[in-house]
This record gives C-alpha cells, sequence and structure tokens, in this order.
C-alpha cells in the first residue's frame, strides 16, 4: 500500500473505526500520495484531504454516477482496461449522461469544481486505491452503493494491480470469517450453495445428514416471524440485537414473542434480558481458535488462560448438539479447522500448523498453496472474466427529512469504543476518557436551536427518543446530526429505520430522520 | 527499493542484500545483532543515539549502522575494541542522567537501555554531574510517564508524529532541560491524545509504560500468548501477557503482518473486560423474571430437551440459530452445522449484514 499515489476513501472514518489501517494511509500521505474523502463528516481524513466530498447521506449513486460522467466527458477514462476488461460500458455511459454537474451539485450538496477536481485527480493516477467502509453498505442502495463505486473503479482501470483496487474495510474482528464458515440461510461454509446438488452431497457424505434444499430464513426473517408467532426457538450465539439492529422496539416485541431463547454471551446485553437460558461465553483470551480479517488474512487465537465460566463455545455447541442426537466431538479446535479446510476449497490449504508463525490470505486451496493477496489480477469472477459494469440510478435514503424530523441522523464508531460498548464500557479508563453518548451538532444548528455545547437534548424520530448530551461540532455539517450506538443507557438504535438494503438485508444505519428539543 | 541485490561482508560473514537497504538492516536479515537505543522498523531512520556505529573498511571513522546504506563489496565490523569503548562511553554518559534505579523500575527485564549497561559493563557512576529530578507523571488512566528515565531518543516523538500523525508530545524545552511533551506540558486528555500507547511500545526504556500493568508482574515472570484481536476487523496481533490466571497486559508484536506492533487504544488497552466482575460465570435459567444459577449439565439439558420439543411438535423449520462476527471461525462453522445437523433447517445467519 506505501506506493499508492491516491487515495479515494468514501464512507469511512478509518482514523477512528480502523486506527491500524489509518497508520497505512497516514504513511502513503506523508509520502506525498493526494487524498480525496466521500463523507458527509468533516473526519480527520477530511480535513487533510485534498478534494472533500461532503456529500449528503444517502446520495453515494448521484456521487459516483456524476464522478463517471465527468470522467467521460473530458475523455479521462482508461480506454484499452473498459475495452478488454469489462462489458456493459454502453448503458452505463447512457445512464450516467443523466448525472450532470447541475443535477450531482443538487442531489449531493457538493459544489461543482470539487466534483471536477476529484474527478480529475482519480483518474489521472497512476496507482489509485478506492477504500470504503460501511458509509457505503449501510443504507437501503448499499449493495448498488458498491456497485457504483466499482463502476469508477473500471472506468479509470485502477484495479487488479498492486496499491490499486478496491478495499471494502471490514467492521468487526471476524465478520469476514462469520460469513465464510457458513452460518447464511442460502449458503453452506465456503459459500456454497444450498440449492447446488452436488454441494448440498458433499456435506451431507461428510456430516452423514440430510439438508434441506431451499434456503434458510435470514435473521431479520427469523425475528418477524416471531413477532407474528410463527417462529418458536432461536440459539443467539455471542450477538446482540436487542441493542444493535435498528428500531429496537421492533426487535424486542419479537424476542418477547419468541417460545424459547437461549443466549451464549460473556456479559448481560440487552438482549439476555429476553434470554429464557443464558450460557456464559468464554471470551477470546479464554479459548483457541481463528479470526478472518478484512484482507482475508486467517489467524490464530490462543488461549492464554481458562475459561471463566469452565467452557468455551465450541465446547458448548458440540455438548449441545450431542445432547440432542447428533453427536459432535472434538478434541481441539484445529480439528474443526481440519474438517472446514476439508468441506471449504478457499480453506482447502490452511491448518492450525501452517498458520502458527503468520496467518494465511484465502483462497488458499492447497496444503502448498502460499494464500492470495491479489484478487482479480488477470480475470474477475464473472462467467467469461470480464467485469460487469451497472447503470444504477440515485434512489436517495429510505426515510427523508421533512418539517416535523428536519435532521439527517447518522451513526457510526467513535475510536475509543466499540459497538455495543459491552467490553469497552468495561474498561474502566476508557470510561474516565468518555463515559457517556454525544450528540454531534453543527455550531450552526446548535445556534439556532440555542444548545450549548454540553447541553441535554432530547433526539427523538418516528419509532423512539433518547436523552443525550450534546457536542457543538464542525465534524457534523448544518442539517446532521452523529450518535454513535455504545451506551446501554441511550439506545441509539431506537432512532434508526428499518430501511433495509434487499440484496444483503444490512440496514440503513447512516440515515434517518430525527428532531431534536432541547 | 530497486530490487537489485548487493554482496556485502559483516563480519566475515558474506550476505547479499537489496539496494537501498541500510547496514542495520541487512545486518539484523543476517542474525548479526547492532546495538541500538534509537531505532524503531516502523519508524525513519534516525541516527541519534550513535550506539550502531560500525566501522567500515576504507573510512577513517565509524558510521552509525542504521543511516548508512549498504554498497557493493563493503566490509562491515560491528564490534571491535575502539567500538566496544565508545558504545560504553556513550551509555555510560547517558547513565550520569539516570536514576539507575533497576531494582524497582517497571521495566527491570524488558529495559534495552539495562540490557546495554549489562552487555559493555557500563558503570553509572563515572560522569558525576546534574541529574533531572522530575516527579512521575500519572494524569491520564494509561500511560505513566517518568520524565527521569528518559534517554532523549525520541522514538515516542517520532511515532506519535511519523505513524499516528497525532502530534501529542514534542521535544520541549532546551539544553540540558529538553524532554518529551505535551504542549504547555498539559495532562493528556483526549483533547491531545489518542493513547494508542504507541509511544509506550516504542520506549527502550523506563520513562513511559503501561500504567494498568505496573506492578502486576516483571516481563520474565509474564507469560506472552500471541493472539489476534477482537475487536474490528483489521486484525492486528499482539501478546497476552498472563500471570497466574490473569491477563494484566497487551504488548505489541512486532513481527505482525498486519500491524508490525502498532495498536490503538481498544487494541492495548481495552482488555479489562476479561476479568470484569460483570462477567457471567454460571449458566443462568429463567424463573419467572428472575434468573436462577444452574451447573451445565442442567441449563444444555434443559436447552437441549426444548429444542427438541419444539422440532417435535411445529418442525425444524420453526427452530433457528444467530451465529456472530465476534465467535471464531470454528465456532460459527459448528454453529451452522448444529442448526443443519442436529436442528434440520437452514434457518442460521450472523451478524455479518447488520
Amino acid at each position: 500500500m506505501p506506493d499508492i499515489d491516491t487515495i479515494f476513501l468514501f464512507g469511512s472514518n478509518p482514523t477512528e473505526a480502523h486506527p491500524i489501517v489509518s497508520l497505512y494511509l497516514k504513511k502513503a500521505l506523508r509520502s506525498g500520495a493526494k487524498l480525496i474523502v466521500g463523507d458527509p463528516r468533516k473526519t480527520w481524513m477530511a480535513r487533510r484531504a485534498d478534494v472533500w466530498l461532503n456529500l449528503k447521506p444517502g446520495s453515494n449513486i448521484a456521487m459516483m454516477n456524476g464522478l463517471v460522467n465527468v470522467i467521460l466527458q473530458k475523455g479521462w477514462e482508461n480506454r484499452e482496461f473498459i475495452e478488454k476488461r469489462t462489458e456493459g460500458f454502453d448503458e452505463l455511459k447512457e445512464k450516467v449522461k443523466e448525472y450532470d454537474l447541475d443535477r450531482v451539485e443538487k442531489l449531493t450538496g457538493v459544489a461543482k469544481d470539487r466534483i471536477v477536481e476529484a474527478a480529475h485527480l482519480y483518474s489521472h493516477a497512476d496507482k489509485a486505491m478506492i477504500v470504503y467502509g460501511l458509509g457505503v453498505t449501510e443504507h437501503q442502495t448499499g449493495t448498488e452503493n458498491a456497485m457504483a463505486i466499482a463502476n469508477l473503479a473500471l472506468v479509470c482501470g485502477h484495479l487488479g494491480r498492486p496499491s490499486t483496487g478496491i478495499m471494502a474495510l471490514r467492521g468487526q474482528n471476524n465478520v469476514q470469517g462469520a460469513s465464510d464458515l457458513g452460518p447464511l440461510p442460502a449458503t453452506l461454509p465456503g459459500y456454497q450453495s444450498v440449492t447446488d446438488p452436488k454441494l448440498r452431497e458433499k456435506f451431507e457424505k461428510a456430516w452423514g445428514v440430510k439438508i434441506k434444499d431451499k434456503p434458510g430464513l435470514k435473521s431479520v426473517e427469523m425475528l418477524d416471524e416471531c413477532r407474528k408467532g410463527n417462529f418458536k426457538g432461536i440459539f443467539i450465539l455471542g450477538e446482540d440485537p436487542a441493542h444493535t439492529d435498528p428500531n429496537i422496539n421492533h426487535v424486542r416485541e419479537a424476542l418477547e414473542s419468541v417460545e424459547f431463547l437461549a443466549v451464549q454471551e460473556i456479559f448481560h446485553t440487552e438482549t439476555t434480558r429476553f434470554a429464557h437460558v443464558i450460557l456464559p461465553g468464554a471470551s477470546f483470551a479464554e479459548k483457541d481458535g481463528t479470526f478472518t480479517n478484512g484482507e482475508r488474512r486467517v489467524q490464530r487465537v490462543r488461549k492464554a488462560i481458562e475459561p471463566l465460566a469452565g467452557m468455551a463455545e465450541w465446547q458448548v455447541i458440540c455438548s449441545l448438539s450431542t445432547r440432542m442426537g447428533y453427536t459432535m466431538n472434538y478434541n481441539h479446535p484445529s480439528e474443526i479447522m481440519d474438517e472446514i479446510a476439508s468441506l471449504v476449497p478457499i480453506y482447502g490449504g490452511i491448518s492450525y500448523s501452517r498458520i502458527e508463525e503468520k496467518g494465511i490470505q484465502w483462497p488458499c486451496p492447497t496444503k502448498d498453496h502460499p494464500g492470495t493477496t491479489t484478487l482479480y489480477s488477470d480475470l474477475f469472477s464473472r462467467p467469461g472474466g470480464l467485469a460487469k459494469f451497472m447503470a444504477l440510478d440515485h434512489k436517495g435514503p429510505g426515510e427523508v427529512t421533512d418539517k416535523q424530523y428536519p435532521f439527517t441522523l447518522v451513526t457510526g464508531r467513535i475510536r475509543e469504543h466499540y459497538n455495543n460498548g459491552s467490553m469497552t464500557r468495561r474498561t474502566p479508563g476508557i470510561m474516565e476518557l468518555i463515559g457517556e453518548e454525544l450528540l454531534e451538532i453543527s455550531p450552526e444548528d446548535a445556534k439556532k436551536l440555542k444548545i450549548n455545547n454540553g447541553e441535554m437534548v432530547k433526539v427523538s424520530s418516528r419509532r423512539g427518543e433518547i436523552t443525550v448530551k450534546a457536542k457543538v461540532t464542525d465534524r457534523s455539517q448544518p442539517g446532521n446530526v452523529f450518535l454513535t450506538f455504545h451506551y446501554q443507557n441511550a439506545l441509539t438504535n431506537l432512532l434508526t429505520s428499518e430501511h433495509r438494503d434487499p440484496i444483503t438485508g444490512t440496514p440503513e444505519y447512516k440515515s434517518c430522520a430525527v428532531k431534536i428539543e432541547k | 527499493m530497486s530490487g537489485e541485490k548487493l554482496k556485502i561482508t559483516i563480519d566475515g560473514i558474506d550476505i547479499l542484500c537489496e539496494k537501498g537497504t541500510t547496514i542495520l538492516n541487512a545486518a539484523r536479515q543476517a542474525g548479526v545483532d547492532i546495538p541500538t537505543l534509537c531505532h524503531d522498523e516502523r519508524l525513519e531512520p534516525y541516527g541519534g543515539c550513535r550506539l550502531c556505529i560500525v566501522q567500515i573498511k576504507g573510512v577513517n571513522r565509524p558510521l552509525p549502522a542504521c543511516t548508512t546504506p549498504v554498497s557493493s563489496n563493503m566490509v562491515v565490523t560491528t564490534e571491535n575494541e575502539a567500538l566496544t569503548r565508545m558504545r560504553k562511553n556513550v551509555l555510560e554518559l547517558l547513565l550520569s542522567n539516570h536514576p539507575n534505579d533497576c531494582m524497582r523500575c517497571e521495566q527491570t527485564g524488558n529495559c534495552t537501555l539495562q540490557d546495554l549497561a549489562y552487555r559493555y559493563g557500563a558503570d553509572g557512576k563515572i560522569y558525576e554531574g546534574e541529574k533531572w529530578d522530575l516527579p512521575i507523571r500519572e494524569d491520564n488512566p494509561f500511560i505513566t510517564y517518568e520524565p527521569n528515565k528518559c534517554i532523549l531518543c525520541g522514538r515516542c516523538v517520532r511515532i506519535c508524529n511519523e505513524v499516528v500523525m497525532a502530534g501529542t508530545i514534542d521535544l520541549v524545552g532546551r539544553g540540558f532541560y529538553a524532554m518529551p511533551d505535551t504542549a504547555f506540558r498539559k495532562p493528556r486528555t483526549l483533547e491531545n491524545c489518542e493513547f494508542c500507547g504507541q509511544c509506550v511500545s516504542t520506549c527502550p526504556t523506563g520513562a513511559l509504560t503501561d500504567r494498568k500493568g505496573r506492578g502486576k508482574g516483571r516481563s520474565y515472570e509474564l507469560k506472552k500468548v500471541k493472539t489476534t484481536c477482537s475487536y474490528c476487523g483489521t486484525g492486528c496481533n499482539f501478546y497476552l501477557n498472563v500471570k497466574g490466571d490473569k491477563v494484566v497486559k497487551v504488548t505489541s508484536a512486532y513481527d505482525s503482518p498486519v500491524s508490525q506492533g502498532s495498536l490503538c487504544i481498544k487494541g492495548r488497552y481495552g482488555y479489562d473486560f476479561i476479568h470484569s466482575p460483570e462477567r457471567i460465570k454460571t449458566p443462568l435459567i429463567r424463573k419467572g423474571a428472575e434468573f436462577v444459577e444452574a451447573t451445565w449439565d442442567e441449563a444444555l439439558e434443559l436447552i437441549a430437551n426444548k429444542f427438541k420439543e419444539l422440532i417435535e411438535k411445529h418442525g425444524p423449520d420453526k427452530v433457528g440459530g444467530f451465529s456472530s462476527s465476534r465467535c471464531t471461525n470454528e465456532e460459527n462453522y459448528l454453529l451452522a452445522k448444529w442448526v443443519r445437523c442436529a436442528v434440520g433447517s437452514n434457518n442460521v445467519d450472523n451478524c455479518a449484514r447488520v
């Protein structure tokens, strides 16, 4: 990454949410890399950007279409790359014509000259990388937002070479691994579809059971069914939907309705309140295992102390399964990884002995494969190996501001805390430094509402309300306010909306309409 | 780095190294240990402490290995009588303004200055003169600063400005009174510091230490277990330092492919939750509005029976499981397998989408 010459950071605040990734970006900046930042908030990176695209929340597609349009109008595209490695260019070209500078300025709120400057910088770079975060995916158009970014990278041919491409910063320690290994309703471990008879057969043989050929329900669908009284039993392993899902009141209803709920957790959370049985979890210090990071690197987690409650999760699942009549028997998590390697081709070459010193990046199909650092250097993972442009339309956020709820609420993390805060709030030093929720509001809006820094305010949406302290800061632009979701005494997700990306089911945490009162 | 290879000789060992490499790095690759105090791989070469001086054939004065690039057919000697004498002298000058209170210093056993004084037999009493006599600073929850132990190598200042770009500390004051400090010597708060502890991780003496780990065990008493951070998706590695059955400190893993020893406030200092008194320590079963403590056997038997009953009554499609991005790969795999094999449905999902 150090030899990047242009960074386009979009919907990501790595100095807070991914501090160590930000060190790489800072190193590139210090060696002279140019920086474009697309973010409604004036983040650390936005302050240092060559161009800050201060777009309105939910206007990502318009922003990207506008940039592509400028590049095509000016002839700054990479013709050779488009011809050799992509398809669907003409459709894209027609679509983005609708996004001239006047319209894009209106939709995004970004000044025209900034858009042109950003298009110039990115398209003229030699090695340009787009780094994006949850500001892209946590919208009802999340998938399309990501596609719109891909359009931009493809138009300029900034893909498939070292220090180029698109890097998505994953939110949680093992969000990659959790998706890789099959707790998904439509795929078996390793993204192998349950509807494919051959793949199903492979697992049926190994596991000795018949596997249903229809995809199951997503977590949100299970909760929906619970509310209707149609779903009877859930086992929740280390998750806190009653804190971190949007529109918590809805989740509470679902968890109240389910006949039997078992939760395994290290602390009492909003979710354990609804459990019929709570099992103690083991922290990462108390068990062996692996996490897969955002660059697909499978790395060891090692037991430093014995599980405080006597059992680690893998032992608990084995015991529960055996008691239910399906025997699971492993002496050590390394044996589970060996089974994974035998069934999941992308993990085929992974074993504890190979990752003892350093982790390996998947795809790693065989025991002598070194792992894979750069994807798509030659072919893209589509039939024919060509990348396809997607002609996309601006839709905007699911809930728009109006007279009654005039502010757009953006939610996210701060550096010192993590998600539901159950771990960081139990670090006294961190609580001493920052122990309560703060609503970031712009000086202009604060003045209008006569709110002083540090004053308590009521924030409400159509779904709920919370009371928090105001922090007047120019990190928020007029019209936008920001909250984290780290505190149990101010549940931000009482406010957030249930608009979701229809493809991934990801909720629109980055935009909902609220009002603020003293 | 051009990728061009050069041949050099260090202490009689022939080494092929890349053009542009420093003598120090070439020596380290060959397993030759050249002492330094001001060098950290995460930082630009500095050449401040003069401990890494080496003799190069054909050059009439010693040169610092950390800032001198290799050249073709260079012949380097890293230790001889003159170099040893010079190193000992540098160390004795540093010790002349040092408390030399190793027996009660937090860093004993993990202190580069102490190790080098031992290696070169440096005496703290050779040069007598004025000494700093400043109080210990514990003005924040995480970082303890003992200015008297600072040797002005500048590593903390450089990592804060070069790597983190936080600008929390810089050298303040002049001459004998210059030392790393915050602007206006203000206490560290979130206004001026990120509390990443990078300064602590690079300090070669006991000047900067992790406050929470102080007095909890000498470095050599602690079991160090290398692991992967459980917060964000970056995948930094570090060592959990364990004494008895307690995690007492987190220290950097400098060979980590992702983080190279760097960590943030959560990774380095966010470990107290492990031993929080609020941890759930036994299975709990709901009795009305209350939770009652139970054994593993009772709780697991109840869950198994309840799920079996629900599956029998309503079919497997009415039962499911949520897994989590917080859990290990093996646990996620097992939960997916449990739902498919023990329950018999495909109702399994994780929180990656939320």
